[in-house]
């Protein structure tokens, strides 16, 4: 038989199963950018003003470690899309790498390929359907992207540009995920394993870009990202750069493709040993079955948290030396911050982890709702165990996780600054309460994720919506200027700016007030409905 | 010890029990008795509303209409506290990917209250089962023998299995059938839904089935039995007339001196009567097989078969339309 064959037919059921998805992630990621882009026209009328905040920015590691260089000054997409660069194709790279993940390795695990290998679908069909159907979506979303910057005054060149750097991230990171799905045998190990390649692409991108002339600036140049992002758009618009993606994309999918023609239907290339014979005592409670299904990601998670919470740390000591003019004062109180250079920075950097926490907090709630589509709930509560204290083990895990995760970085981030300026303790004091106090806005979205586990079960994927929203609320709300009604509706717009702004006690009150409730009526929903539903 | 609070009253009464999937009715109006201490088969085509039953019965889905009481209990309102009185095996298995075999079983006991050693290391010897393999490393037939052996090893006063031997090859189902002759020897009572007729005429006591979410027939084998129809064949003497006016005799066929049909079993003497009148030479009497009185039922209602016969003793739950 073909190994081909059926590739047509499995193209068609991958689009028809994210006809809504897909086209909804694409228009947001062109929305993003048409509209920062809009915003900042009105903002730099001249050259002089885009080259002194571009000159500001450029000076600053922390927002060259987290944005990247502004390559050209004196353009103006250059500043607008400071934002939108390499931190845009993190966030491309992040989608495909789902979408991949999802119609190959997540398809197997659940049998479904087995079924369809059984028909008349070739080895290769499924890889081949996936990698189509992401690659074409690559496409769509940096031709939207490039459309909507064109829509929104910036010049023609650099807004197809702009919509190529998106699309290579995009095409890169599916390569990524193809061959991350080959070597894992779980949907959950599959994406994991991506994600960490996407996040060290984002670390070695932020070395190479802070290294300066002496430093090893070619760490950028071994990074996805880095191929992405040097293509300049706005700033040289080097579409030469992109073969370095096509060449890797070429690579990675013959590597793939050399994997499934050496395994076997379910399983990986990386064989699991046998284990326990019996289970340790701490796996006797809902709370260890929790905590055994989730400790591996919390781990995960714990490494990125120590390794952000030291480069922020260390990045915070080098804000101070930046040239020090009335414009890029006003660039940085732009970028969002209240007072102090340093504070600004390190409030900024801990909100974007209170997101970044949130987003962990919500899939570990939301692991509840794949034990439960999975059919391993029902043996769970079948036994002694009641609906809430199922409930409450995996939100124990997603609350206090977040708090370690929170406090974890914000006690590195503390170590490493108060090690520059000589004064641990009084560093840690302010750096542990700043990181803590973004947690109550982050366990609300945890709340939003059971409330919608209960009362709508099949919905819970909005918890990621009201997230998005959050970020883009947190992100860009000052620069689209939206009304103060608006930002109100993400959480982190009440978490007091630590450090800088005093500690406020009423919205923090408030914050866990609301979590409270949302998860109080997720649970009582929970307990009035069908499992499975 | 099995079963010893809830003394004599009946394990699970069931009825008029209704439950709806949005337009999809899956349970309309079913009776279910299951008295303490008896295997009872649990049987209908696929659909049919088996494993529905069984997940209001574990509080896990929430009744539309109708009663239902579980070891003298609400299911849906003591839920926990009746769980740990009663084992389960879910009809589709899926195990953890991370847990090995063995890690199951334990967690599920001990979620439970606690599991025998003794017990578990022997049925995992019965049963053949490795249990340092990971979930996903089992096949269809080691994963439903993972949860059989979970369910076994506690000491609980009721089992409730959803066609636990899916799955198992014929040497296993037979460990299987040993197991629960014995939990059945020991007081527990068990509710098993099946496909298989050679198990559930091999265990169970009494048996209900089911069609379209409602209760057709129920009783004892015996008395299922005696509702259907025994095939003659014999080889007479003379040439019979008249055999098709016999009462509950059906489909006669005759050639020559061979004759064939089917009576009602109430009215297999009449006819043995009628033929010994006539001279047997050589006789075949099939008796009634659960196959066919399952074949009545799963047959939708395509099944024109005339008027079935009168039950003695065995209760008509409700007429299938
Ligand atoms: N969660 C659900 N949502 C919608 N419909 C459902 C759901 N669960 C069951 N049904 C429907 O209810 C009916 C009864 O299903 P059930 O699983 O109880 O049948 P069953 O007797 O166990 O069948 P089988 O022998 O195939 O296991 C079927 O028509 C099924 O499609
Ligand atoms: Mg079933």
């Amino acid at each position: 038989m073909n190994a081909f064959a059926g590739t047509g037919t499995l193209v068609r059921l991958a689009i028809r199963r994210d006809r809504i998805l897909m086209p909804v992630w694409i228009v947001v990621f062109a929305a993003l950018a048409a509209s920062s882009a809009a915003a900042t026209v009105g903002v730099y009328p001249t050259v002089q003003s885009r080259v002194a905040a571009a000159e500001a920015a450029n000076a600053a590691p922390s927002i060259v470690a987290l944005y990247g260089p502004v390559f050209d000054p004196t353009s103006l997409g250059g500043i607008a899309l400071l934002k939108m660069n390499a931190f845009g194709a993190l966030l491309v790279g992040i989608l495909m790498i789902v979408f991949v993940v999802r119609h190959t390795r997540a398809e197997e695990e659940q049998g479904r390929l087995e079924l369809m290998s059984a028909g008349v679908v070739g080895r290769f069909a499924p890889l081949t359907a996936a990698l189509l159907v992401a690659l074409g979506s690559s496409v769509l979303l940096g031709a939207a992207t490039a459309a909507g910057l064109i829509g929104a005054g910036l010049p023609v060149g650099g807004s197809l540009t702009f919509g190529l750097m998106w699309a290579t991230a995009g095409g890169t990171f599916s390569a990524v995920a193809a061959v991350a799905a080959q070597l894992t045998e779980s949907a959950r190990a599959g994406t994991g394993l991506s994600l960490v390649v996407l996040g060290l692409s984002y670390v070695f991108r932020a070395m190479g870009d802070t290294a300066g002339d002496a430093g090893p600036a070619w760490l950028s140049w071994v990074s996805p990202i880095g191929w992405a992002q040097q293509i300049r758009p706005f700033g040289g618009d080097r579409v030469w750069v992109a073969a370095i993606s096509v060449v890797f994309v070429l690579l990675a999918t013959g590597f793939a493709f050399a994997l499934v023609q050496r395994r076997d239907i379910g399983a990986g290339l990386v064989r699991p040993r046998p284990g326990r014979a019996q289970a340790s005592p701490l796996l006797g409670t809902p709370f260890g079955l929790a905590w055994r299904l989730q400790r591996g990601t919390l781990l995960a998670w714990s490494a990125a948290y120590l390794l952000l919470g030291a480069v922020f740390g260390n990045l915070a000591s080098s804000v101070g030396d930046f040239v020090d003019t009335s414009q890029a004062r006003e660039v940085i109180t732009r970028l969002g911050g209240v007072k102090g250079l340093t504070d600004a920075f390190l409030s900024t950097e801990f909100g974007m982890m209170g997101v970044i926490t949130a987003a962990y907090g919500i899939q570990a709630a939301l692991r509840l709702r794949s034990e439960e589509t999975a059919l391993c709930a029902e043996p769970v509560l079948a036994t002694g165990v009641s609906r809430p204290r199922w409930v409450a083990s995996h939100l124990l895990v997603a609350l206090a996780g977040a708090t370690a995760l929170m406090a974890l970085a914000g006690s590195v981030a503390g170590l490493a600054y108060g090690a520059q300026t000589g004064d641990v303790p009084a560093e840690l004091g302010r750096m542990l309460p700043a990181a803590l106090v973004q947690l109550p806005a982050a366990w609300v979205l945890t709340g939003v994720a059971m409330l919608l586990f209960g009362v709508a079960p099949r919905w819970v994927a909005v918890a990621w919506v009201a997230l998005v929203a959050s970020l883009v609320i947190g992100e860009l709300g000052s620069l689209l200027s939206l009304r103060q009604t608006v930002l109100n509706l993400s959480p982190f717009t009440h978490v007091p700016r630590m450090p800088g702004a005093d500690f406020a006690l009423a919205p923090v009150l408030w914050l866990v007030a609301v979590a409270a409730g949302l998860i109080s009526l997720g649970i009582v929903a929970f307990r009035r409905r069908d499992v499975p539903a | 010890m099995a079963a010893s609070s809830g003394a004599n009253e009946t394990a699970i009464v069931i009825s008029g029990l209704r439950k709806s999937f949005g337009a999809t009715v899956a349970l309309d109006g079913l009776d279910l008795t299951v008295n303490t201490g008896e295997v009872h088969g649990f049987l209908g085509p696929n659909g049919s509303g088996k494993s529905t039953t069984l997940r209001v019965l574990l509080g896990l889905l929430r009744k539309d209409g109708g009663e239902v009481r579980l070891l003298g209990g609400d299911p849906w309102r003591d839920a926990a506290q009746l769980h740990r009185r009663l084992a389960y095996v879910p009809g589709d298995v899926n195990l953890w990917p991370t847990l090995t075999g063995g890690e199951v079983i334990d967690l599920l006991s001990r979620l439970r209250g606690g599991s025998d050693e003794k017990k578990r290391a022997a049925l995992l010897e019965r049963f053949e089962l490795d249990p340092r393999k990971k979930g996903r490393a089992y096949s269809k037939g080691n994963r439903q023998k993972v949860a059989l052996i979970a369910a076994l090893v506690s000491d609980v006063e009721l089992l409730i299995l959803d066609e636990p031997t899916s799955g198992l090859d014929p040497l296993m189902e037979g460990v299987f059938r040993e197991c629960i002759l014995g939990e059945a020897q020991q007081g527990r009572t068990v509710l098993l839904s099946s496909h298989l007729l050679s198990e559930v005429e091999a265990l169970c006591d009494r048996v209900s089935i089911i069609r379209r979410g409602r209760t057709v027939e129920s009783g004892t084998l015996a008395e299922l039995r005696h509702l259907t129809r025994t095939s003659v064949r014999a080889e007479l003497g003379a040439s019979p007339v008249g055999l098709d006016r016999l009462p509950g005799v059906h489909d006669v066929l005759v050639e020559g001196s061979r004759v064939s049909c089917d009576v009602d079993t109430p009215h297999l003497g009449d006819l043995l009567r009628e033929l010994t009148r006539l001279g047997v030479r050589d006789m075949t009497c099939q008796p009634p097989t659960l196959e066919e009185l399952f074949r009545r039922h799963y047959a939708d209602d395509r099944d024109a078969e005339g008027p079935r016969p009168a039950a003695d003793g065995a209760s008509r739950v409700a007429a299938s339309r």
